[in-house]
């Protein structure tokens, strides 16, 4: 008996539950429920199951090495990508345009598996930051490749998209710039006041407790106290509705974005000048350098990979908290989820939650190997 | 040269440096020493206004420091901190570079300043210019901030407890190339120890601080002989105050004509050297290179104060 990898039979397990259960959702319309169908039922499914549970199992042993099981996850999701679409164009009838098909639990888990065993060979690997950085861009090609090919063009995600194309590209821009948008007002307003709380102490108490009160507020009631408040500045305040305040919109969410991410902002900055040893600074006072000299070329540089660590939490945090801008108005992906829940369309709800996740996914993991680049060359 | 004149600090009411004036030549190499907390970090530190005086004055060449902006100030007074304080996001050169580029030197000038340094503080420039702080060993970042202090051609160097980090044998070869350096450069040193050989070693003129006081500032051979208070002969050590007196003088100094047997010990050497060398080898006189004898009877009578 070989010694086991752990995590590798976690995802071995995983990965035969979904094979196990249903790819794939099959139903007569957009809403009503549908009957799950497996793997097995499709052409060659057999096989491909047969294959995928190969690639599992072997991945089991610790011996197992990590270039084979990097590309057999790869396949594997793969596979199971490239049999969702298969399903989707094989199992409707000729010329039905209402029936659809829809990923299920089985797909679903079979993405985990093989999703999770891609980071466990990456981490075993050890890649260089550049390779990673390859790996990623990569990632990122082959998926758009396959959703250019028109291969799932069938799932009923996508069938969603084709009748909202110009729609999702708008709301696509305007998430966007709701994530950037408040990471970059929060950069412009939140490094200034921690550089500020860094250099005067005593305002760093009640500054960062304003801060800590703002981030605990939920989500739903800054949403709902911003309503009133900034309607009635928009109302009261001349110039207020042309300059873009309103109580509802893409303005709002700005601002409880941009509330959300001032906290991580100006506490990281805190503590990445904070963290910069006694010594240097004095040093830097020491051989002459004005205030705003030690700050520019001392600072602000030895800081830096603490900053760049809140501009990650910030980010993602941010991508997946502009959903809710939807309820108000405020564009964003946010607008397909809460528009399926009212229609009780879940594919309409995947048209938002997918992105809005593949857009996370890839923001935190660039932003990583962002911030190893720049410890690697302070350490 | 630099006056400091009825120098005092206060914190929280209690006096850390007090009433302390002294004057150091145009390069000269003082030393303060004293013990933990007896305010030495803080005079340096009033000398470039790191630390500003409570009340009294220095003044440089003349000129009081209190009228200068103190970040132009700085950059005439070079500061090695405790610890080298090298930047850790800068290479070498860059780090040695700093009061350079704050001054706006050209570009070929720094350039040619740090490979003179480099070279001066024996790290071959090729190798080291582009190494990272962290690539450094301590000796190595110990020199390259002594270098970076003198980059721009100080009048004044202030150096706080430079060697404490270093191990006993490059700490003795540091304490030797930093003196040959500051001879060959001119400069006016302060230096801060804790170490009393180190402060014999090196030093034109020791001061001697306790409680914020300035006890006595003298020649080294003057403060052996002649303390000035109970604290300074304890702080040299009643043992060790004959072979400290001893490693003033070098044989050269002592040399006499005659004969002796065995091998010969090099003018250079100190008394306590030449001392050392009689005791280990049973003799009584030893040949100097070059000509001439030193004798155990003439060590005994330079080992006791006159
Ligand atoms: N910023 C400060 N606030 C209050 N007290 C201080 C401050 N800086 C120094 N002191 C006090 O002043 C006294 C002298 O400190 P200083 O650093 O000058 O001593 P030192 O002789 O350099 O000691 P060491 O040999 O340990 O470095 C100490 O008692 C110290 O606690
Ligand atoms: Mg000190």
């Amino acid at each position: 008996m070989p010694r086991l990898w752990p995590p590798a039979v976690l995802f071995a397990m995983i990965g035969l539950a979904g094979l196990a259960l249903p790819l794939v959702q099959f139903k007569a319309n957009r809403i009503v429920p549908g009957e799950g169908v497996g793997l097995a039922a499709l052409p060659h499914g057999p096989w491909v199951m047969l294959g995928l549970g190969a690639a599992l199992v072997l991945a089991c042993p610790d011996r197992w090495p990590a270039v084979a099981r990097l590309a057999s996850a790869v396949a594997g999701l793969i596979a199971a990508t490239l049999m969702l679409g298969m399903a989707a164009s094989h199992l409707p009838p000729a010329g039905n345009s209402l029936a659809r098909v829809a990923p299920a639990s089985g797909f679903w888990l079979l993405v985990l598996a093989f999703g999770l065993m891609v980071a466990d060979a990456v981490n075993r690997l050890r890649p260089s930051l550049a390779l990673r950085w390859v790996m990623l861009a990569g990632a990122v090609a082959l998926a758009a490749g396959i959703l250019a090919s028109g291969l799932l063009d069938g799932v009923s995600v996508m069938r969603e998209y084709a009748t909202r194309r110009d729609l999702f590209g708008r709301e696509a821009q305007a998430h966007l710039a709701l994530a950037f948008g408040s990471l970059g007002l929060a950069l412009l307003a939140g490094i200034p006041l921690g550089i500020a709380i860094f250099q005067v102490r005593r305002w760093r108490g009640p500054v960062l407790g304003v801060l800590n009160i703002l981030q605990t507020i939920p989500s739903l009631a800054l949403f709902g106290m911003m309503i009133p408040v900034l309607g009635w500045v928009a109302a009261t305040v001349p110039g207020a509705t042309q300059a873009g305040v309103s109580g509802i919109g893409t303005f709002p969410a700005l601002v409880a974005l941009f509330l959300y991410s001032l906290l991580p902002v100006v506490s990281n900055t805190l503590a990445g000048l904070s963290g910069v040893p006694a010594p240097t600074r004095e040093a830097a006072v020491g051989l002459g350098m004005t205030r705003a000299q030690v700050m520019a070329q001392v600072l602000l540089p030895l800081a830096l990979p603490v900053l760049l660590a809140a501009v990650r939490i910030v980010l993602v945090q941010n991508i997946g908290l502009a959903v809710i801008a939807g309820l108000i108005g405020g564009g964003g992906f946010g607008t397909f989820v809460f528009q399926g829940l009212g229609q009780t369309a879940m594919d309409l709800v995947l048209l938002g939650a997918l992105p809005t996740i593949a857009l996370a996914l890839v923001a935190g993991i660039a932003l990583d190997l962002l911030v190893q680049g720049t410890r690697r060359g302070a350490a | 040269m630099i006056e400091i004149r009825h120098l005092t600090r206060v914190y929280d009411g209690v006096p850390v440096v007090n009433d302390v004036s002294l004057t150091i030549g145009t390069g000269e190499l003082a030393v303060l020493v004293g013990t933990s907390g007896s305010g030495k970090t803080t005079l340096l530190r009033m000398i470039n206004r790191l630390v500003q005086p409570t009340s009294g004055q220095v003044l440089v060449e003349g000129v009081d420091t209190a009228t200068l902006p103190a970040h132009l100030l700085r950059r005439r007074i070079g500061y090695a901190i405790q610890g080298h304080g090298l930047f850790p996001h800068r290479t070498v050169a860059q780090n040695i570079a700093t009061v350079p580029r704050l001054l706006g030197w050209p570009r070929a000038r720094i350039d040619a300043r740090v490979d003179e340094l480099l070279a001066l503080f024996q790290l071959d420039p090729a190798t080291f210019r582009n190494r990272m702080p962290h690539q450094l060993s301590g000796g190595q970042a110990q020199r390259v901030g002594v270098a970076r202090a003198l980059a721009a051609k100080p009048d004044l160097l202030l150096m706080d407890e430079p060697f404490g980090a270093l191990d006993p044998l490059i700490r003795a070869k540091a304490q030797a190339d930093l003196r040959a350096i500051q001879q060959k450069l001119g400069t006016t040193l302060i230096l801060v120890t804790h170490d009393m050989q180190e402060a014999v070693d090196l030093g034109d003129r020791i001061a001697v601080m306790d409680g914020g006081r300035l006890l006595q500032y003298d020649h080294p051979a003057r403060i052996l002989t002649q303390p000035a208070a109970p604290f300074v002969r304890d702080l040299i050590g009643a043992t060790d105050r004959p072979l400290r007196l001893l490693s003033l003088k070098t044989v050269g100094d002592l040399a006499q004509p005659g004969d002796a047997e065995g091998p010969a010990i090099p003018p250079e050497a100190t008394l306590h050297d030449a001392l050392a060398e009689c005791l280990w080898t049973g003799r009584t006189a030893l040949p100097v290179q070059g000509g001439g004898i030193v004798t155990l009877d003439a060590l005994r009578a330079e080992a006791r104060p006159r």
